[in-house]
């Protein structure tokens, strides 16, 4: 019989659609409002941040990949992702060298020296922030950065005001316009409706994970309230810690980088909880305005440990026992 | 094909297709021309072979290779050897491929009438293993893991598959005195018989104790149908049989009464065929027909890049040519069209967790896969649960990253067992 060719390959035969580039593609989608609301209100500076951001992040994936000898990867959307979210946690007057720089070191020593995507242990887009923000201090100081812009609100930044004048300097903002994206900071981090709108759209489709985002915000919440409970002329009030600074694009966006955050129940509450606890913790009694950036990735450190927690396997023979 | 649901924070939720509601009368395949038998014994050497090209076989017939062997296969019709050859099954397994050119003239074998006047347990291993539903009856004889439940499979395992329930449906007579046999022939009393949930009947006295099965998959494959049906669980690495129970097939039970009324070993199965579009059509057809000659009969084309899937979506085997007869443990047969195939990537996993979510076992199955990928399988059983895996899929389904993870996870099984059957050897 003449037989014709067919596909040999093993069960299952069926495989639900999804995709890295559909998962990539959709978080950035949900970045897009706070992204747009950002050039819309700091204009083309804020344009050429972007695009050299999430330009460079894919040159940098390409050159990574072409050192490297392995398949080319800037198709799933990772590297893209990577420059939108440094882009959007940067100041609109973010020099053009620093983007140049710092997305170099998300690419190349937050993702690729690991094996690339999935070997990540860090957030890359935090650890290439995370080593520009150390080592030029003054660009990422949002009150002394974004000094020339006046939008007939309160420009001065929120959370280096409450650090040092406490609960007085919360009175200052209303909490419509910090919800509205009326306050400084980085280019698509101030527009809080937005990213809250972006978090629920990712959540419902399970492009990441509820549990972090929610209980990061729990954390965040319940330190500051603790704070704020114990000596309410000291520290702000806890909603203000929520829409401002880097909160609501940490916790929705950094925070639940897939490679670098845990995937069972209760490690990722504990994840999100640790890591909201340490934001509140860093504002409020360490060095930094914002302790986003370095609380998760502290408890990026702690993911593949908290992982350990785990239910046991269904027919699982315990030898020690 | 079933694809995500727009909400992606819920579980996948892939339900057993409901049985047909009404009995579908299977359309019945007349004998073809052809007829294949896949035997498992290797095919070494032509020397003292029982099986000589153009010699006569009786209907019902038993084939074996060599007189010392004893596995055969039951010539569903008579008529005179083509060829024999040697087959490749699954994992490399050395098998025999005998073709039959049908010869509806050809006399009809007594030896299963004979014995079955008898009536010993014997008569089971020795002539009814290969009965449609492949009940491998054999695994009654192991003395060290006596069989102390029979417990009958009345639930489709796989998703689409609509075989078992249509048996029970349509033979319902024949499963009630295939279980008295059972009984009679084996002396075990605990005969269960597991049903889908949704498909209350008036069952009146089977002759079996009854029990349900969740309609969601993956609860109708043998591990979790124990799980549900004798509450207890299947240790990693076990089987059912290690447990003294003994899964079997609905569709093997009606046969046995079939055999015993008919005084032959029934050679016709039921199956479910599936198109490309999705549409289940149920056909009677003697076993050892071409597939080729089920699908022409289906009036279903199939070409160049399509796939041939013998059994259901998520657990069933491939099938790589039009001559591959139609086996006694073939449920279904599904065609997918070449272009609705999903394909494989080479991406890494990127820790999504959606296969650890929607695992029915619990298994790490991100850490697993990369255990798994670094071909570390020990590590893998150890630290990873690879043993508890059933074979369902699901991991490989939802896959972000399109691994294929349950190739990884039959190879490291695979490996494993044989790593552990060289260090028996060598002890």
């Amino acid at each position: 019989m003449n037989n014709p060719k067919f596909v040999v390959s093993p069960a299952p035969f069926w495989h639900d659609g999804s995709s890295v580039t559909e998962r990539h593609l959709h978080k950035i989608y949900a970045a897009l409002p706070a992204v747009i609301f950002g050039i819309g209100m700091y204009g083309v500076p804020a344009i050429g941040v972007v695009c050299l951001s999430v330009s460079m992040a894919m040159l940098w994936e390409l050159l990574a990949n072409r050192l490297m000898a392995r398949p080319y990867s800037i198709g799933d959307g990772n590297a893209a992702l990577i420059g939108l979210l440094f882009a959007m946690l940067s100041p609109a007057t973010v020099p053009w060298w620093v983007v140049v720089i710092g997305t170099f070191l998300a690419i190349f020593v937050g993702k690729q020296i690991y094996g690339g995507i999935g070997g990540n242990p860090f957030n890359p887009t935090l650890i290439g922030l995370a080593m520009v923000m150390i080592s030029w201090k003054s660009i990422f100081d949002f009150n002394a950065a974004l000094i020339h812009y006046d939008f007939g609100f309160n420009m001065a930044y929120p959370l280096s005001m409450i650090k040092q004048h406490g609960s007085a300097a919360a009175s200052a903002y209303n909490w419509y316009d910090l919800l509205l994206g009326r306050q400084s900071g980085g280019i698509g981090s101030t527009f809080s409706i937005g990213l809250i709108l972006g978090g629920i759209y990712l959540m419902l489709r399970g492009f990441i994970r509820w549990e972090i985002s929610l209980s990061f915000l729990a954390g965040v919440f319940l330190t500051a309230a603790a704070f704020h409970g114990a000596n309410p002329v000291k520290y702000a009030p806890p909603f203000i810690h929520l829409v401002t600074g880097y909160t609501l694009i940490g916790a929705f966006f950094l925070a639940t980088d897939d490679s670098s955050s845990p995937v069972n129940f209760l490690p990722m509450i504990l994840y999100g909880l640790g890591a909201g606890i340490l934001t509140v913790l860093i504002r409020s009694i360490g060095a930094y305005a914002d302790g986003v950036v370095f609380a998760i990735l502290v408890f990026n450190i702690a993911n593949p440990l908290l992982d350990k927690i785990r239910p046991a396997a269904v027919g699982k023979v315990n030898d020690h026992a | 094909m079933l694809k995500k649901s727009f909400f992606g924070f819920l579980k996948p939720w892939i339900t057993y297709t409901p049985p047909s509601k009404k009995p579908v009368v299977p359309k019945e395949l007349p004998i073809p021309a052809k007829l294949t038998f896949i035997i498992d014994t290797p095919y070494t050497t032509t020397a003292n072979t029982l099986l000589k090209p153009s010699a006569p076989v009786k209907a019902c017939e038993k084939l074996r290779v060599y007189p010392e062997d004893a596995a055969y296969a039951i010539a569903s019709a008579g008529g005179n050897i083509l060829t024999v050859e040697s087959f490749l099954g699954p994992f490399g397994r050395k098998q025999t491929l005998v073709t039959i050119k049908a010869d509806p003239a050809a006399e009809m074998d007594e030896t299963f009438a004979q014995a079955g006047a008898e009536s010993s347990a014997a008569i089971l291993t020795d002539h009814l293993e290969c009965l449609p539903g492949n009940p491998r009856f054999h695994r009654l004889n192991n003395s060290s893991k006596p069989i102390s439940t029979v417990l009958i499979a009345a639930a489709d395992g796989d998703v689409m598959l609509d075989t078992r329930a249509q048996v029970v449906n349509n033979r319902f007579d024949a499963v009630q005195e295939g279980i008295h046999r059972l009984r009679n022939l084996t002396g075990i009393e605990d005969i269960r018989i597991a049903v889908p949930k949704d498909f209350i009947h008036g069952y009146g006295h089977i002759g079996a104790t009854m029990h349900f099965v969740d309609t969601v998959y993956p609860a109708a494959l043998p591990n979790r149908m124990v799980q549900q049906v004798m509450g207890v669980t299947v240790p990693a690495g076990k089987t059912p049989e290690d447990l003294g129970i003994l899964p079997i097939s609905v569709e093997a039970v009606a046969a046995l009464a079939d055999s015993f009324a008919s005084n032959r070993p029934t050679g016709r199965k039921m199956l479910t065929v599936i198109a490309p579009d999705g549409s289940r059509q149920i056909v009677s057809v003697i076993m050892g027909t071409p597939i080729g000659d089920v699908l022409a009969a289906c009036g279903i084309p199939v070409s160049e890049g399509d796939r041939l899937i013998s059994g259901g979506p998520m657990t069933g085997t491939p099938l790589f040519s039009l001559d591959q007869p139609v086996t006694p443990d073939m449920d279904g047969l599904l065609v997918q069209a070449g272009d609705e195939i999903p394909s494989y990537t080479d991406t890494p996993c990127i820790n999504c967790g959606d296969c650890v979510r929607v695992c029915p076992m619990r298994i790490q199955v991100n850490m697993l896969i990369r255990f798994l990928e670094a071909r570390q399988y020990q590590e893998a059983a150890d630290r990873y649960d690879l043993l508890s895996c059933i074979d369902c899929g699901l991991c490989t389904f939802v896959c972000v990253s399109r691994i294929p993870i349950s190739q990884y996870i039959a190879l490291g099984k695979h490996e494993l067992a044989l790593a552990h059957s060289a260090e028996e050897v060598h002890e």
